[in-house]
């Protein structure tokens, strides 16, 4: 076998030498220097996130098991930047609360190794890579949920974390199973020519589906979302929210839009039913919410509903308003998760009443806080606007006004929630606001990050000309 | 740079000025600065345009177009003709005078004015754009800092009102997007690309079924921001808890959206549909009109009393645009601008009084022309203008929107026109009471003899506005000419 092949499998194998660097390194590092292991991963991760954006070749690997072409690498690039703003805002966290009890590296490397299932899941060409990669991204994620070990709320995050994960993933394992049995092979290719509507199809597809709508945490498969993210820590809850959900509804539109393009009279369907119930469920849900964990678990779970809009009409434009979207909601909650994090780290405080009055004392917290939830809201000029307009007019594109209709509606209701924590850091007076603190610098540099994002990608339109031009690779 | 790119450039400079800037001294200054420029710019637009005029003969003047996301075909195209640079003029004069009425801003000064500007960026945007999707984006800049100038700056129930305003105002919006998207998606119709822009969708026969059905979607999500009846409740609600400057704004110029809206998107893109829907709007707006003027006559609160007359005036203008006619266009237009300084001027002389009564209650108001003579005496004037008196902006206003009004012969166009004109009397009612009660008579109050004399900023801020009002009531000719060449587009479409 040619070595060579190898290559196109770079973002694998650097990650895996980042991992295994991060081992070895933490051998050499003593234990009176062992914040370095921090600075050692944000710098390496730093490196490979960079190279990721050099162009590669298209190909496959392994009979076809493994492919890669320019929109996959645009998957990880997008994946990369997330999970670096992530290692960036949570590095003090670790510092101050994990570093110790002496776990640093662990939390690394369970990090790499989830994204790493990542990569195989969006480059897996049949279905028992996708299987693997679906669930390498998924069990380490199950330990990152409990790693706060002193707390009680911790631990049954990642229980319950993991025996949803299960059930969804045997779920997903049964689906599959039935395809097979039904088109006769796992390969995506044969899958395509081989795959007919008939009912053991659907069946084996409904299943199917179902294991990936519960990491994207589509209803009715979100129930473990709001408890999972108010009990792991905030870096983990802004992975799930961020990162997981964003590679899943990557496999899973490329799944739509390639393998089970044949199946789209049913799925279309399938999709409309599910994106009104997320949309409305996740926004009613959010209304009442007090704790900021708990009020961006449904807030996300909203999001997810909207993105359904642009999965719906299974073409080139669907599929860039959706990669468009993921890419700004990254931005968006990324910099939403930053500030809860920052001052839950400083003060503890996770409730939407210890916001009252942020602004007179942190004024830069509380304009990012606007900007990213305004980017939820799609208000313009910030970037989420954007987003939405162009999920909402390609849904229009194939006529399903009623659905953006009902979409609107729910952006209104959503306005409402985001509004809520709004009014709290601006509109109220409070005299016991959370003092002024003055962030580190990897937390300043991952807001500052976030908060170009937000203000540039929208009004930056050769981006989306490029994601256009790249998406016609998934018809 | 383009003369009307500076309308959002210059702005923008204001912002970030304002940014480093350390009190309220320096805040108030910077925004005087940015606003005095936009003014001027605003002026100079007005004689270039007839220059322009004199030798260009194309729908819009100044355009410039670039493409912005070429996928969807989105340009960031502007362009103006009379009536968006009589409307800019408006934006202009009444954001320089509600930085001078908000000269003594205490209270987070440097958010204040950013939040003015940004709301003004959008009204201007709004008024120079000629692509629906540039055009909605700064309809959204204009609603949301609306929010926060009314929840962090203003009184009584603000959090209550300010949220109010933003959810009915971007629920509307969301309507209008969906409105927005039907056009889009129908503008092929004559086999053509795709297109947002409004001069291309113009000459594109939309079908008759699509424009029936988008056509409600599009003139509600704009007429809500206008105060149609029965969507006007944010209005009073938001008028009354927002601070002076804001109320001005609001009233003055973001009302105006709404009515620039209806008719250069609503009606102009999709004439059929007005045709089939006109009479279901005509009773709202008529209801709006007489609805809104009585129950001015029944409020207590200064700020009520000028919020229902503007839901009255602004129904009006409704109503005129639906007329279908050019001498009710016209003098819809002109009741845009002519509401939009006298409800300013209204809100600015009120702030004043509450700044020196603290209250804004009529009944415990009395005598104030003894005490404050330059405010009383203006705001007479005022109310003469608002009730339509010859020589003021008004009266020319209503004039021409009732005259048009009755050159269609439909009985049913009748009844309302007649309905609707009932309202020059009602109007009369609500502002001679409240000049009677509050203006005349006995002080009331002690207190009263030793108010505060008027400012400078505040003097200039009055005459800002004062100066339009008698200047559209004396000279009409030339605002009405700007507004009746421009006319000729829709007069082609629509007619």
């Amino acid at each position: 076998m040619d070595f060579s092949n190898f290559l196109l499998m770079r973002f694998e194998v650097i990650l895996l030498a980042v991992i295994l660097l991060l081992i070895i390194g933490e051998i050499f590092i003593t234990q009176a220097k062992k914040d370095a292991v921090i600075h050692l991963a944000i710098f390496l991760f730093g490196i490979h996130t960079a190279v990721g954006f050099f162009n590669l070749d298209d190909g496959s690997l392994f009979g076809g098991m493994y492919r890669t072409n320019t929109l996959i690498q645009c998957f990880k690039s997008i994946l990369n930047v997330g999970v670096l703003i992530l290692l960036l805002q949570s590095g003090d966290w670790i510092q101050e609360k994990i570093m110790k009890h002496g776990r640093g590296t662990e939390f690394f490397v369970l990090l790499f190794s989830s994204l790493f299932g990542m990569y195989f899941m969006i480059s897996s060409g049949d279905f028992l890579m996708f299987y693997l990669g679906l669930e390498l991204s998924t069990l380490p994620v199950a330990g990152l949920a409990a790693y706060e070990t002193t707390k009680r709320i911790s631990s049954e995050a990642g229980i319950k974390l993991i025996l949803s994960a299960a059930m969804a993933s045997g779920t997903a394992l049964m689906g599959i199973s039935l395809l097979y049995a039904t088109s006769g092979s796992i390969y995506f290719s044969d899958v395509i020519t081989a795959i007919s509507p008939d009912s053991l199809t659907i069946l084996g597809f409904v299943l199917f589906f179902s294991g990936l709508a519960f990491k994207i945490s589509l209803v009715p498969f979100h129930f473990w979302t709001a408890d999972v993210y108010e009990g792991s820590p905030i870096a983990i809850a802004s992975y799930l929210s961020v990162i997981s959900k964003g590679a899943a509804v990557f496999i899973l539109m490329i799944l739509l839009f390639t393998v089970l393009k044949p199946l789209i009279g049913i799925w279309e369907k399938l999709l409309y039913i599910i994106a009104i119930a997320t949309m409305f469920i996740g926004n009613l849900f959010a209304l009442r919410q007090q704790n900021m964990k708990r009020f961006l678990a449904y807030s996300s779970i909203a999001q997810a509903g909207f993105i359904l809009l642009g999965l719906i009409i299974g073409n080139q434009l669907g599929a860039a308003t959706v990669i468009y979207f993921v890419l700004i909601y990254i931005f968006s909650n990324l910099a939403a998760f930053g500030v809860v994090q920052a001052i839950s780290l400083q003060t503890g405080k996770e409730l939407m009443s210890d916001y009252e009055g942020l602004y007179r004392t942190n004024p830069n917290l509380s304009l990012i806080m606007m900007l990213a939830l305004f980017s939820l809201a799609g208000i313009p000029p910030v970037a989420g606007f954007f987003g939405k307009f162009f999920l909402f007019t390609a849904a229009a594109s194939e006529g399903y006004y009623f659905l953006v209709f009902l979409a609107v509606v729910n952006v209104t209701i959503s306005l409402y929630y985001y509004l809520l924590v709004v009014r709290a850091m601006f509109l109220r007076k409070s005299n016991n606001a959370i003092p002024y603190f003055k962030n580190k610098i990897y937390m300043r540099l991952g807001l500052l990050i976030t908060v170009i994002g937000i203000l540039i990608l929208g009004i930056y339109s050769p981006l989306y000309e490029y994601i256009y031009e790249l998406s016609i690779n998934l018809q | 740079m383009d003369i009307l790119s500076l309308f959002i450039l210059v702005p923008i400079i204001s912002i970030t000025v304002l940014l480093f800037t350390k009190n309220l001294r320096q805040a108030r200054i910077t925004a005087m600065i940015g606003s005095i420029i936009q003014l001027s710019m605003a002026i100079n637009l007005v004689f270039s345009y007839f220059k322009e005029r004199a030798v260009n003969d194309s729908l819009m003047v100044f355009t410039k177009d670039i493409v912005w996301f070429a996928p969807f075909n989105i340009h960031y195209s502007v362009g103006v003709d009379g009536i968006s640079v009589a409307l800019l003029l408006l934006t202009s004069i009444v954001v320089l005078a509600g930085v001078f009425i908000s000269w003594k801003m205490f209270d987070l000064p440097k958010e204040f004015f950013i939040s003015l500007i940004v709301l003004s960026i959008g009204v201007y945007g709004f008024f120079i754009s000629m692509d629906l999707f540039t055009m909605f984006v700064f309809f959204e800049i204009a609603v949301i800092p609306m929010y926060l100038l009314i929840g962090i700056w203003g009184s009584g129930p603000r959090e209550f009102s300010a949220m109010k305003l933003t959810l009915m105002l971007m629920g509307a919006s969301a309507i209008l997007l969906i409105g927005i998207l039907g056009i889009y998606f129908n503008s092929d119709a004559d086999g053509g690309a795709l297109t947002f822009n409004i001069l291309e969708i113009a000459k594109v026969n939309i079908p008759i079924e699509a424009q029936k059905l988008f056509f409600p979607l599009t003139f509600v999500g704009f007429a809500v921001i206008g105060a149609l009846f029965p969507f006007h409740t944010w209005s009073p609600d938001g008028h009354a808890s927002a601070p002076t400057a804001v109320s001005m704004l609001h009233a003055g110029v973001l009302m105006k959206l709404g009515g620039y809206g209806v008719f250069r998107v609503a009606m102009y893109l999709l004439p059929e549909g007005a045709k089939e829907w006109s009479w279901i709007f005509i009773i709202l707006s008529v209801i709006g009109v007489v609805y809104g003027a009585f129950s001015a006559i029944k409020q207590t609160d200064l700020k009520y009393i000028n919020a229902y007359s503007s839901v009255s005036h602004l129904g009006l203008v409704l109503f005129a645009l639906l007329m279908l006619n050019k001498t009710a266009w016209n003098g819809a237009i002109i009741q845009s601008l002519s509401h939009g300084f006298m409800t300013a001027l209204f809100f600015a002389l009120i702030g004043m009084i509450y700044e020196r009564t603290h209250t804004r209650n009529i009944a415990e108001l009395g005598g104030l022309l003894k005490v404050i003579p330059f405010i009383s005496t203006i705001y007479v004037i005022a109310g003469l203008a608002s009730l339509g008196l010859p020589g003021f902006s008004g009266f020319v206003a209503e004039m021409n929107i009732f005259v048009g009004a009755f050159q269609n012969d439909s009985l049913f166009v009748r009844i309302a026109t007649i309905l609707s004109v009932t309202v020059i009397v009602i109007t009369a009612v609500y502002i001679l009471r409240v000049v009677g009660i509050m203006l005349m008579g006995p002080v009331k109050n002690v207190a009263y003899l030793k108010l505060e004399r008027v400012t400078w900023f505040e003097k200039l801020g009055i005459l800002l506005l004062l100066v339009p009002i008698v200047g559209i009531g004396v000279a009409p000719l030339w605002i009405s000419n700007m507004i009746l060449e421009s006319l000729q587009p829709f007069i082609q479409g629509l007619l």
